[in-house]
C-alpha cells in the first residue's frame, strides 16, 4: 500500500484585504468579492520566497513522519515562482532537511499543478521500489502585475508530502488530462504572468478538471458518492464550487478544503493545502478526491483512502489553525515584501 | 563570494553547531577545535534544538530596522541570529524558534543567501 505517510503546511502570517487592493485601484471591493468569493489573501515576509516556504512545510511533514530525513530518497519542488531561473529549489531545500546527498532531485513547473506532478513521480518512484519515501512539494509566492486582476487572489504559501508505504492515506489510483491550452503564461524574463481572461474558465479550467475527475471514476470505477470529500485546484472559490458541483458534490464536501477565501489562490500549493486541510479532519475509510488544476493545461486527480494509520498521526496544528494566525498588512507594506519596492 | 557562502551552507541552513565530548560545551558556529579544552577536545557536529529565549537583543535602525537577538537554546547554547519580529513585541525572555529565511542576495544576478533566522513562537 503506497500513499501519504506524512504532510504538512506553511501560510506566511501577512495577509492584505481585497478592499485594501481595490481601495488603491478605485475598484468596488464588494463586486470582488462577490465575484471571486476571495476576501483577503496570504503575504510572505520580506525574507521569505518559495525555497523557505518549502523547507518550512517539508520540515513540519518529516517532524511528523518520524522519520530520518536520510530516508527520503527524491525531492521534488513544485513551482511557478522559484527564486532562480537557473538553479534548483529542490537542492536548497534537501540541504536544508539535511537529506544527504543519496536522493533524486528536480524543480517541476506546471503553473499551479507542479506539486501534484511531485506526488505522481514520487508515488511512481515509490512503486519501482527506487526509493524509501519521495517528498513532493508544491509551494509559491505567486506573482501578479499591480492592478491585475489577479493582484486580489495570487498569494502565498505550501504543502508538502512525504510518499510512501505504510501510508495515512493511501493513494488508490491517479489520473491525468491533459491538453496544450493557453490559459495563462509568463514568458522567459518577464516579471508577471499574463491570462486569457475569461478563457481561463471553461475550455480551460473546467473542462481540465471535471475531465480529469470523470476521467479517474471511469477508469477506476467510482462514483462521485464513493468519496467523503473533494479537493479541487482554487484559483478563486467560485471555480471550485461550480467544479464540485459539476460533479454532483455538495458544500460539505468541498468546505473543509476550501481555503482560498481566507489566503488567496496559493498557486501550486492551493490545492495541496485545500487536502492538508481535509487530511487534517478525515478519519480512517473515508475516501478524499483530488483534483488540481495548472494552466497550459492539465489536471491530476487522485483518489485517496484515509487508513487507521492516521489515528496516531500528528495533525496539529491544523491548516486552519494557521490560517487564522495573521498580521494584516496595508497596500505600501505588501508592496515592500513582495520587492515590488525597496529602500 | 560563492565560495565563502557556500562553505557556510551546512551550519547556516540548520542549526548544526559543534558539542565537545571533553567538556560538554556547545558551539555555534560549529568549531573544529574546543576553546577549552584545545587539545584534549573531542568535537562532535550535532543538530541543535529548535527553540529557544532570546537572553538579549538589539535592534539594528539602518534603512528598515531588523532585530538581532542573542538566543539560548534548550541545550543551553547560544546563538547570535536575526529575530523575524516586530521590535514592539520584543521582550527579553520570550520562547523562538528556528526559521528557514532569505539572508540576502548578491544583487540581481547573483546568489540567493539563505540561513537560520528566529522568530516567535505563537
Amino acid at each position: 500500500m503506497i500513499g501519504i505517510v506524512s504532510y504538512g503546511s506553511y501560510i506566511p502570517k501577512f495577509r492584505i484585504k481585497v478592499e485594501e487592493i481595490a481601495g488603491v485601484w478605485g475598484e468596488d471591493a464588494k463586486k470582488i468579492k462577490g465575484g471571486l468569493g476571495v476576501y483577503e489573501k496570504s503575504v510572505p515576509d520580506v525574507d521569505e520566497d518559495t525555497a523557505t516556504i518549502a523547507v518550512e512545510a517539508a520540515r513540519e511533514a518529516i517532524k511528523r513522519a518520524k522519520i530520518n530525513p536520510e530516508d527520503i530518497g527524491a525531492v521534488f519542488v513544485g513551482s511557478e515562482s522559484h527564486p532562480y531561473a537557473v538553479k534548483p529549489t529542490a537542492t536548497i531545500v534537501g540541504e536544508a532537511l539535511g537529506v544527504g546527498n543519496d536522493y533524486y532531485a528536480a524543480d517541476l513547473e506546471f503553473a499551479c499543478k507542479a506539486g501534484t506532478a511531485g506526488m505522481q513521480i514520487c508515488y511512481s518512484m515509490v512503486k519501482a521500489g527506487m526509493i524509501k519515501y519521495g517528498l513532493a512539494i508544491g509551494a509559491d509566492t505567486s506573482q501578479a502585475r499591480p492592478g491585475d486582476a489577479l493582484e486580489y487572489a495570487a498569494a502565498a504559501g505550501g504543502a508538502a508530502f512525504i510518499i510512501g508505504k505504510d501510508p495515512i492515506a493511501e493513494i488508490e489510483a491517479t489520473y491525468s488530462f491533459t491538453s496544450d491550452t493557453p490559459d495563462f503564461w509568463r514568458r522567459d524574463l518577464q516579471p508577471y504572468p499574463s491570462h486569457g481572461g475569461r478563457f481561463t474558465g471553461q475550455p480551460a479550467y473546467f473542462r481540465h478538471v471535471i475531465s480529469a475527475a470523470r476521467g479517474l471514476m471511469e477508469k477506476y470505477g467510482y462514483k462521485t458518492e464513493d468519496f467523503d470529500y473533494a479537493v479541487f485546484h482554487m484559483p478563486n472559490a467560485k471555480f471550485p464550487v461550480r467544479a464540485a458541483k459539476m460533479l454532483g458534490f455538495s458544500e460539505e464536501h468541498i468546505s473543509q478544503g476550501l481555503v482560498v477565501r481566507a489566503i488567496g489562490n496559493t498557486y501550486s500549493g492551493s490545492s495541496l493545502l485545500g487536502l492538508a486541510a481535509t487530511l487534517d479532519i478525515a478519519e480512517p475509510d473515508e475516501r478524499i478526491l483530488l483534483v488540481s488544476f495548472g494552466s497550459g493545461a492539465g489536471s491530476d486527480a487522485f483518489a485517496l483512502r484515509v487508513t487507521d494509520r492516521i489515528k496516531e498521526f500528528e495533525r496539529e496544528p491544523k491548516v486552519w489553525e494557521k490560517i487564522e494566525k495573521k498580521v494584516y498588512v496595508d497596500y505600501a507594506i505588501y508592496l515592500k515584501h513582495r520587492r515590488k519596492i525597496k529602500a | 563570494m560563492v565560495p565563502r557562502s557556500w562553505r557556510k551552507i551546512r551550519y547556516r541552513y540548520d542549526l548544526r553547531g559543534s558539542y565537545c565530548e571533553n567538556c560538554g560545551n556547545y558551539h555555534y558556529p560549529p568549531r573544529n577545535f574546543c576553546p577549552t579544552c584545545r587539545r584534549k577536545g573531542k568535537l562532535i557536529e550535532t543538530l541543535f534544538p529548535e527553540e529557544g529565549k532570546v537572553v538579549s537583543y538589539t535592534v539594528v535602525r539602518e534603512k528598515e530596522p531588523y532585530v538581532v537577538a542573542l538566543i539560548e537554546l534548550d541545550n543551553g547554547a547560544r546563538v547570535l541570529s536575526q529575530l523575524s519580529c516586530d521590535p514592539d513585541e520584543l521582550k527579553i525572555g520570550m520562547r523562538v524558534k528556528k526559521a528557514f529565511r532569505r539572508y540576502g542576495e548578491d544583487g540581481e544576478d547573483g546568489i540567493i543567501h539563505y540561513g537560520t533566522k528566529f522568530v516567535p513562537v505563537d
